[in-house]
């Protein structure tokens, strides 16, 4: 039940969104009955997304350890060291909700909430990365908040000068009532400089600082991402508005839990941010997102495990009359909790007075373990409120959820009239030929050119983008050095909708072979776990599934979870979304110059691929094209390969064997070999010809999805060395051909090919001769014409 | 001989970092001049770079325009300093008056973030006098208000005088058609992509030469027009101090 269905005679916690179970645990917790606004502090602080009161016992069987980690999980973002003194920090979350009711304010609020979380570590941010995920691209609704995320995130991250470098966007039916707006952001700091979110030493001042406090996104956590939308909210009637609450809990709407945000607020934010913490003037900084202020005094206070006093009066706010429970879990934008030695004062003033950015005494640690709060001064105040910090965040409830798998295991999806096959409306669509199937495979939304969509984002500024949006994993020099970070965001919701696990590991899966095939090695992975109603055995077992997955592939490529984010409640009248564990991990190229990039190289050179193809082709864009079998799956996952196959990319790489490296992912081998040759010849793009050794059905060898698999090309006269080092690897190994044309053929030979397809009832014919213009031509205009946006 | 070229910081510029950093390439001392101060602390050139200074509410430029620092560099530009603005730059220079013409929102109504290829129209400004000749130079653009507009008769009396000083063009050098011309990223009037005033010594452009200074990055064509300010600034200092002294 939602909080806008409950009858307002219910109890004010079960309209805060507390249950009865809960409200006995804050009983116990207490010693008595809470007040108003202790439960209003409680009920933004146990809500899923504060609190991760359900999925927190999953999260523990992640692996998290790693030599190079410096900070995992449990601060603002995970922290990894890169040698050299330098550290980098990176995170990914969500914003789904927000960008459901308002796209523009809720991407935009996302990319600067993932933004302070990277600062507040001590981090500069360099890049933003934006996976977005929504229903129909034909449909009204989509294109409005396609259009409007895609403007929030573009407004934000282009006024704060941050660049955007990379992302996914996928369009699926199942997103169609709950968007996904996930944004994973990077920082490069000084490992010297590296700054807690905790509050240690009583006696030290907590100072507020940047915007001002109002009645904006109050409760949105609690209120937005910690429940499903009904029916009514998910009309436009949301954006009706409501009157502002006046008693606790009370609202009309889910309207004015959407946070607005300033991006020119969040630069100065940055600066005044950066300078506190290289002048050593803060003992520890936290932002202010869920939660507010409640949040960011408690969960530092937890860390140091001590206490606060605040005084709320002293709290500087936009808005007259504000009650003391709005002011302390409004999650208005841009604002900053540092803890200040009383002799540092003046300096942090000084600072924030020159970034032009309000800065308050807001109160002083106390050795107490509370967060007191009172009105009318620290010393002769009014206690409003007090709570112990523990209470509300390490010591917060835990759920054991029923876990269940659904009755019978889901078919592999119908021919989906919404999707794929529609944007191509130029090739005949006959699916005997291969060379019509890629290219209506290449015109799909989910595979054509983002470049509509990257043009609105400013993904140079800063001048480290080596390799920025289009072209597989970004990459990002470090200035002073010879070293670049690599990144990479991907999440497998197909395959998660038919097996969570496999899903979610072959997300990781391809997450780091994308780092991997640059040459860089991954440093560690951070999560988005976006999934439907935790109180839905289904949901939840696909949940658990898809954490299983995530760490089984974590630890079998040795790979440490830094951190990351749970979104739950994904669902709408529409129903629930496929499972989305959005993986985000960064790598290390220790010398740029090394660099491997996708698009094949010189003519004459010579084209291998790694790994071979498996049997299953449900969940993969094929499938949604063309309709799958119903008795299909999904192809199988061996990490092991995996392991070696990313393995065998970095010391190709380090050789200098390669002249080429493209992850074979959506749309299978056809795919990957199309955008090496469309992106080839440093971009001009080239032809190849090649022939793939078949055992199984065109289909499948052509556009399958198995993983594990690259394609690589090199000068032929590193051809042998580079198979001998697959073959060491223990990775089988084909060279497929060479480089050179402008035409793109590939002809499938051995047992799978010619009339042995057609015998065994393949729709595929084995053979693909196209111009790399016509490649070019549908790959380049699929995406707006899904969309339906003019060119310019 | 190295120079001293002042970077001013707006609140919200955010490419300040980029231009101290092209400017080294470039040889030049690159310092920063924070948008309170008066002084210009004795640089020898100015660059007012990109970003969204103070947030680019109300216009782009119109409230940086106001800034201590501009009564500064405007008494400069009067003087006959070198004075280059880039994009967000651009805008202020062209809210203070210095350059020619308006910078309105970009014909899609969309920022717009991609390399493009301009052409300099002239080899003797102190911008251009580096680039080596006629070739598209490959730099970037990023900006949501970078359509440059003037009317027909002040256009033809800019090209008359020689104050464009880049248009926007095709791969192969020809010039962007028009205001419709896919080569022409914002739809600016005759595809203008930088202009200087009539002097000749102050000059704005939309696209990011400090952006392409590194052929890692993709191009270093920008570099040329980084090295043209740096030279004629060089210049300029060394014929000052021949005046100075030749008066002594």
């Amino acid at each position: 039940m939602t909080v806008a269905e409950r009858p307002a005679r219910e109890p004010l916690h079960r309209r805060l969104g507390l249950t009865n179970p809960e409200l006995e645990g804050i009983r116990e917790r207490l010693g008595r009955e809470p007040n108003d606004v202790e439960l209003a502090m409680f009920s933004v602080m146990w809500s899923e997304h504060c609190s991760y009161k359900s999925s927190r016992p999953l999260l523990a069987t992640l692996p998290t350890g790693g030599a190079d980690v410096v900070a995992g999980p449990g601060e603002n973002a995970g922290v990894v060291s890169i040698g050299g003194g330098l550290a980098v920090a990176f995170k990914i979350e969500s914003h789904n909700h927000p960008s459901a009711v308002e796209p523009y304010q809720g991407a935009a609020t996302g990319v600067g909430g993932i933004l302070r979380d990277i600062f507040t570590m001590g981090a500069r941010p360099i890049a933003v990365l934006d996976a977005l995920r929504f229903g129909d691209p034909g449909s009204g609704r989509t294109r409005r908040l396609v259009d409007g995320v895609i403007r929030g995130v573009g407004g934000y991250g282009n006024c704060v000068g941050v660049p955007t470098v990379g992302g996914e966007l996928v369009f699926d039916p199942s997103y169609a009532g709950n968007p996904l707006v996930n944004v994973m952001a990077i920082g490069l700091l000084e490992e010297r400089l590296l700054t807690r979110a905790a509050a240690p030493g009583p006696g030290n001042l907590v100072v507020l600082f940047g915007s001002t406090t109002g009645r904006d996104g109050i409760g949105g956590a609690s209120v937005l991402a910690s429940a499903t939308f009904t029916d009514e909210e998910s009309s436009d009637r949301w954006l009706a508005g409501a009157p502002p609450p006046s008693s606790v809990g009370e609202r009309g709407s889910k309207r004015p839990s959407v946070q607005v945000g300033d991006p020119f607020a969040e630069k100065l934010l940055i600066e005044a941010s950066l300078e506190l913490i290289e002048r050593g003037l803060v003992e520890g900084l936290q932002d202010l997102g869920a939660g507010g202020i409640t949040c960011a005094t408690s969960e530092t206070a937890d860390r140091a495990g001590t206490g606060m006093r605040i005084d709320l009066d002293a709290v500087p706010r936009r808005e007259a009359g504000m009650a003391a429970w709005e002011v302390l879990i409004s999650e208005s934008q841009e604002r900053m909790l540092a803890v200040v030695r009383p002799d540092r004062e003046a300096d942090v003033r000084e600072v924030c007075d020159r970034w032009g950015t309000p800065c308050a005494v807001i109160g002083v640690v106390t050795d107490d373990g509370d967060i007191t709060i009172l009105e009318g001064g620290l010393e002769a105040g009014r206690g409003v409120a007090r709570v112990p910090a523990r209470a509300l965040t390490s010591d917060a409830v835990v759920h054991r959820r029923l876990a269940a798998p659904p009755a019978r295991r889901r078919r592999a999806p119908a021919p989906s009239s919404a999707t794929p096959g529609r944007a191509a409306d130029g090739p005949a669509r006959s699916f005997t030929d291969a060379g019509a199937v890629l290219l209506a495979l290449l015109g799909s939304p989910n595979i054509a050119s983002r470049r509509a969509v990257w043009e609105q984002y400013d993904w140079h500024v800063g001048t480290n983008t080596v390799t920025g949006p289009g072209t597989g994993a970004a990459v990002l020099r470090i200035k002073g050095t010879t070293k670049a970070l690599v990144a990479s965001t991907d999440a497998n919701h197909a395959v998660g909708l038919l097996d969570p696990w496999l899903g979610a590991a072959m997300s990781v899966a391809e997450a780091t072979r994308n780092v991997s095939i640059t040459g860089a090695r991954p440093l560690g992975v951070t999560n988005c776990l976006n999934f439907g109603d935790p109180t839905r055995p289904e949901a939840f077992w696909q949940l658990g599934e898809a954490v299983r997955g995530l760490g089984d592939a974590c630890r079998a490529l040795s790979l440490p979870v830094t951190g990351g984010n749970v979104s739950l409640y994904n669902e709408s009248p529409a129903g629930t979304i496929a499972p989305t564990p959005q993986i985000g991990v960064v790598g290390l190229l220790d010398d740029v110059t090394t660099l491997v990039r996708p698009g094949f190289g010189a003519p004459g050179d010579v084209v291998l691929l790694v790994g071979e193809a498996g049997p299953g082709l449900a969940g993969s864009e094929y499938a949604a094209l063309a309709g799958g079998a119903a008795e299909d799956g999904p192809p199988a996952l061996d990490l092991s390969r995996e392991r070696a196959v990313q393995a065998f990319a970095r010391e190709a790489t380090a050789r200098g064997l390669l002249a080429s490296g493209q992850d074979v992912s959506g749309g299978g081998l056809a795919v990957a070999l199309a955008e090496a040759s469309m992106w080839g010849a440093g971009g001009g793009g080239t032809g190849a010809r090649l022939r793939v050794p078949s055992a199984l059905s065109p289909a499948v060898e052509l556009f399958g999805e198995s993983p594990s698999r690259i394609v690589v090309s090199t000068r032929p006269r590193h051809a042998p060395a580079l198979v001998l080092l697959a073959r060491q690897h223990g990775l089988p190994v084909h060279e497929l051909g060479t480089v050179g044309g402008d035409r793109l053929v590939v002809e499938l030979v051995g047992a799978g090919a010619t009339g042995a397809a057609e015998e065994r009832g393949s729709r595929v014919a084995d053979a693909i001769d196209l111009p790399v213009d016509d490649l070019c031509h549908a790959w380049e205009h699929g995406l707006r014409r899904a969309l339906g946006w003019e060119e310019h | 001989m190295s120079v001293r070229i002042g970077v001013v910081v707006f609140p919200g510029s955010n490419r300040d970092g980029d231009t101290l950093h092209a400017l080294r390439l470039a040889g030049a001392e690159p310092a920063r001049l924070w948008h309170e101060s008066a002084s210009l602390d004795g640089v020898a050139a100015i660059v007012l770079p990109g970003g969204f200074a103070f947030g680019d509410y109300l216009r782009a430029g119109a409230i940086a325009r106001f800034s201590p620092v501009m009564r500064a560099v405007s008494a400069f530009a009067a003087e006959g300093g070198l004075v280059l603005g880039i994009c967000n730059g651009f805008q202020v220079l062209t809210e203070a008056g210095l350059v020619p013409g308006a910078l309105t929102r970009n014909r899609g109504l969309r920022f717009v973030a991609r390399e493009v290829a301009i052409v300099p129209e002239r080899l003797d400004s102190p911008f251009t006098r580096q680039i080596d000749d006629r070739r598209p130079l490959r730099v970037p653009v990023a900006h949501g208000e970078g359509c440059w507009f003037a009317d027909p008769e002040t256009v033809d009396a800019l090209e008359r005088d020689g104050q464009v000083l880049f248009r926007y063009a095709h791969d192969d050098g020809t010039v962007a058609a028009g205001e419709e011309d896919r080569a022409n990223p914002n739809g600016s009037v005759r595809a203008v992509a930088g202009v200087s005033n009539a002097r000749g010594n102050v000059a704005g452009l939309m696209p990011h030469p400090e952006a392409a200074v590194e052929a890692l990055l993709g191009s270093d064509d920008g570099l040329a027009i980084i090295r043209s300010l740096v030279e004629s600034t060089r210049e300029r200092v060394a014929g000052r101090a021949a005046v100075a002294a030749a008066a002594r």
